[in-house]
């Protein structure tokens, strides 16, 4: 008995809406500590999720092979792990692969066999595909989760990684021995969704190259975002929000080159009301990003925390339809759906807000700029 | 005056007017013996025809027995996992733009977005009304469209019969259209509106032209058409500068040059068999808009055989074009707008939820204008001064009270639409264009739900 094949539909063959936890962690100045306030902050919120999905990310945790990118696989066949092997050495240079460590939880089961492999773009292939090595690296694991049955990478960017199960959370972080991982930032998820037999690669965070997204929500406009993304070479596999607002960040960010607010202005565009009595400028931009990507705005409720290298941002829907709250005390930033997720891990800090809908808090390493935008603090909300 | 019954057309003027409401019309029980294959009407035809040797004129949308889909096809609403919205308490965003997207974000020296765009039509409702000439409708409708579509924020459609000099103040709102006759296309024209349509078919008669006879060209009409007082005016079946799409591709640019381009080009086409390639190639052709007219779709005059039969159902037409489109990566490229049977906001809500970013209405406008579809608008006897141009029955209809019946219907159906929306947990237009998971067929067989691209209720 595996986790991959149920009697009932998996997720990808059935659209399964989740209401959910989320938190996440940075210390501006870049210092490095373990998953377990990750672990600790979520383990609060243990009533938002319902054992059937959780997930962790990490960033800045493998210094060693910063250079590389981390593929995290579950395989469901020794015959996928197979395939999956034959096509990453046509592809890639793989420089080191092992399985992910993990450790027995009474309350995890069914695990897949979980692989790690670093891995660098073959320079002959790199070069004949005219792609940089990002599109190259996302168009392969795309391609791997679409077409090899019973193979799944769920992580795929550099110095970050995603660790995530069937279960509970909290239990999650134990089975992949978080204390052991020290990063400069970490997210977290734990998943409610209403009827999902549970599949691991259903779980949070949802991750494409280094960017990942823990979703608290169930977006409305689920198929129109899909529909216009798909045009753009994404395959939705799994049917959740949270994979097409991962695409669309891509998208957005990657591609097009936005910053991280001029996203947030697109996927939870202001009003128009609100746009009208903007300064002309702000009135021309905000005008045309939502005229431009109309398809790509989300409505429903949702709050996200985006993970990417060097920061974080935290984002609520237009009518802040979930609870998002954020902090800070010192180097630290803290974002989670509940004031108590917080206070946990940082009884006191030196400044607690709810930022209002539609308003991204990025938050950036200092002295590097993870977006284009480069802000260094919390930008709004206040 | 005496009443002669068997030239009633059933338009229920004289039922409205009676001040003591005595009257009614029933259908006459008289019949021909009853025959499955060979009904009364066919009987009929086949008798009319007899005696003129002519083709079998009709007007308005067939009324024929046909699928109509939007009423296959069921909306979605939250419940518990997603909250519904209060449209009367928060924003509810009906507005739109049609017209190309920029594919690639631009910046300028110092990193500014540049905010340039093709041109586009702003739409404070995501519905236009649809063509529909000076000459095959009154001066008094075409005024009552022009005021409706000013207060609404919205276009109305010149159809080819040119814009009277008394409506380019309505310039703003208006759609001018190129059609295969050319009448009354001038620079001044072309420049009056706020875009311009090539009207290369329409649903209720495709592949066909058009004839507005000689007894309807009086002065007003002759100078608006620049063409000879009382002289037929014949749209030809093809533009006759238009023989394939890379000729099309040169009226669209011609008409860009025509205007600085400035105003985005509307290419609009009947609903037909492989209208998901063609609208492919008008996509690739430089227009900003496709517009396409199912066959259900309404006319002045058409051959009703032609109308009966040719061309296929707007809702099945606009879910493929709109899946080839994007399967092509192109649907940036233009503006979906459909028309040919909009007969509610249920069916506005189900056709943006399958893909079009904008509805035509012309049927629906008429019936709000006192239209009681008795289908002789070819006759030129319209009975309540809409499809006519009799200046006794003309009057019969005042522009300002026809404007506001049509701003209250457009209104009606927007409050209706953010109603749905909302029920559905969505607050702005844009999240429900294409959104198809928002759609379900209800008795409708496997390749239909395959076309249309939705699920069956229940699944």
């Amino acid at each position: 008995m595996n986790g991959y094949h149920h009697t009932t539909p998996l997720e990808g063959e059935v659209r399964i809406p989740s209401g959910c936890a989320i938190s996440g962690i940075i210390s501006r100045s870049g210092k490095r500590f373990s998953g377990r306030e990750a672990i600790s902050s979520i383990a609060v919120m243990h009533d938002r999720s319902n054992g059937l999905g959780g997930g962790f990310a990490g960033y800045g945790i493998y210094p060693e092979y910063a250079d590389f990118y981390a593929l995290h696989v579950f395989y469901y066949s020794s015959e996928a792990k197979r395939s999956c092997e034959e096509f990453l050495e046509e592809h890639f240079d793989l420089i080191n692969l092992s399985k992910i460590p993990t450790t027995k939880q009474h309350a995890i089961t069914d695990e897949p066999l979980i692989w790690r492999y670093f891995v660098t773009p073959l320079p002959t292939k790199l070069a004949s595909s005219q792609l940089d090595e990002n599109e190259y690296t996302a168009r392969c694991v795309i391609k791997i989760n679409r077409e090899i049955d019973g193979a799944y990478v769920f992580s795929s960017g550099k110095n970050m990684g995603v660790f995530k199960a069937v279960g509970y959370p909290e239990d999650v972080g134990e089975f992949y021995r978080l204390d052991d991982y020290e990063g400069y930032s970490w997210t977290v998820h734990g998943r409610y969704p209403t009827n999902t037999p549970g599949w691991w690669g259903g779980a949070h965070p949802f991750s494409l190259l280094d960017y990942s997204v823990v979703h608290n929500g169930e977006i409305s406009s689920y198929d129109a975002n899909r529909r216009f993304i798909e045009m753009f070479g994404y395959s939705c596999t799994l049917m959740t929000d949270t994979e097409v607002i991962t695409y669309m960040i891509d998208y957005l960010h990657r591609k097009q080159g936005l910053s991280f607010e001029e996203v947030a202005n697109v996927i939870a565009a202001p009003f128009w009301s609100t746009i009208e009595r903007k300064s002309q400028e702000e009135k021309e931009v905000c005008t045309y990003l939502r005229n431009t990507f109309a398809s790509m705005l989300i409505t429903g409720p949702f709050s996200i925390i985006l993970g990417f290298s060097g920061g974080l941002m935290a984002l609520n829907d237009r009518l802040k339809l979930r609870s998002l709250v954020a902090a800070e005390k010192d180097d630290r930033v803290y974002l989670a759906s509940e004031e108590a997720a917080i206070r946990v891990i940082c009884p006191e800090p030196d400044r607690l807000w709810y930022p209002s809908g539609g308003k991204p808090v990025i938050v950036t390493l200092e002295g590097q700029q993870g977006g284009q935008d480069g802000h260094q603090l919390p930008v709004s909300g206040l | 005056m005496k009443a002669d019954e068997s030239k009633c057309v059933n338009c229920h003027r004289c039922v409205s007017l009676c001040p003591t409401r005595a009257l009614k019309i029933v259908k006459t029980d008289h019949t021909f013996k009853e025959n499955a294959n060979w009904k009364g009407e066919v009987i009929q035809d086949i008798y009319r025809q007899a005696e003129s040797g002519g083709v079998l004129l009709a007007s308005m949308g067939t009324p024929k027995d046909y699928p109509v889909y939007w009423d296959k096809m069921l909306v979605n609403a939250s419940q518990v996992t997603n909250p519904s919205i209060d449209p009367l308490r928060e924003p509810m965003e009906t507005r739109t733009y049609l017209g190309q997207k920029e594919s690639v974000i631009k910046r300028d020296a110092n990193g500014k977005i540049i905010t340039k765009t093709a041109p586009q039509l702003k739409l404070e409702i995501p519905i236009m009304f649809s063509a529909m000439s000076y000459g095959s409708i009154s001066y008094n409708a075409h005024k009552s469209l022009a005021l409706a579509a000013q207060e609404l924020g919205i276009y109305y459609n010149t159809g080819e019969g040119g814009l009277h000099e008394d409506f380019y103040q309505y310039g703003k709102n208006t759609i001018v259209q190129v059609a295969s006759g050319r009448f009354g296309v001038h620079p001044g024209y072309l420049n009056a509106g706020a875009a311009i349509e090539i009207k290369m078919g329409q649903g209720a008669k495709p592949g066909i032209g058009g004839h507005l006879p000689g007894s309807k060209i009086g002065e007003d009409i002759s100078k608006t058409r620049m063409i000879p007082l009382h002289s037929d005016a014949i749209s030809p079946a093809p533009h006759h500068d238009i023989y394939s799409i890379e000729d099309l591709r040169q009226l669209v640019f011609a008409l860009k040059e025509a205007t600085a381009y400035t105003k985005p080009i509307i290419v609009k086409v009947a609903a037909v068999h492989n209208i998901s390639a063609i609208a492919s190639g008008i996509a690739r052709s430089g227009a900003d808009i496709i517009a396409i007219d199912g066959f259900r779709g309404g006319t002045g005059a058409a051959p009703a055989r032609t109308r009966d039969n040719v061309g296929i159902p707007i809702e099945l037409a606009l879910a493929s074009v709109d899946e080839r489109l994007r399967q092509e990566g192109i649907r940036g490229n233009v503006s979906l707008v459909v028309g040919g049977s909009i007969r509610s906001s249920s069916d506005v809500l189900k056709a943006i939820a399958l893909g079009a970013d904008a509805v035509y209405v012309a049927t629906s406008a008429l019936i709000a204008l006192g239209c009681h579809l008795c289908r002789t608008c070819h006759s030129g006897k319209c009975n309540w001064g809409i499809a006519t141009q009799n200046p006794e029955l003309v009057k019969r209809l005042n522009p300002e009270v026809g404007s506001e019946r049509l701003v209250n219907l457009i209104t009606a159906w927007n409050h209706e639409l953010k109603e749905m929306m909302g029920g559905m947990g969505i607050n702005s237009i844009e999240a429900l264009r294409g959104n198809r998971l928002m759609l379900r067929g209800i008795g409708l067989h496997e390749t239909e739900l395959n076309i249309l691209g939705i699920k069956h209720a229940g699944a």
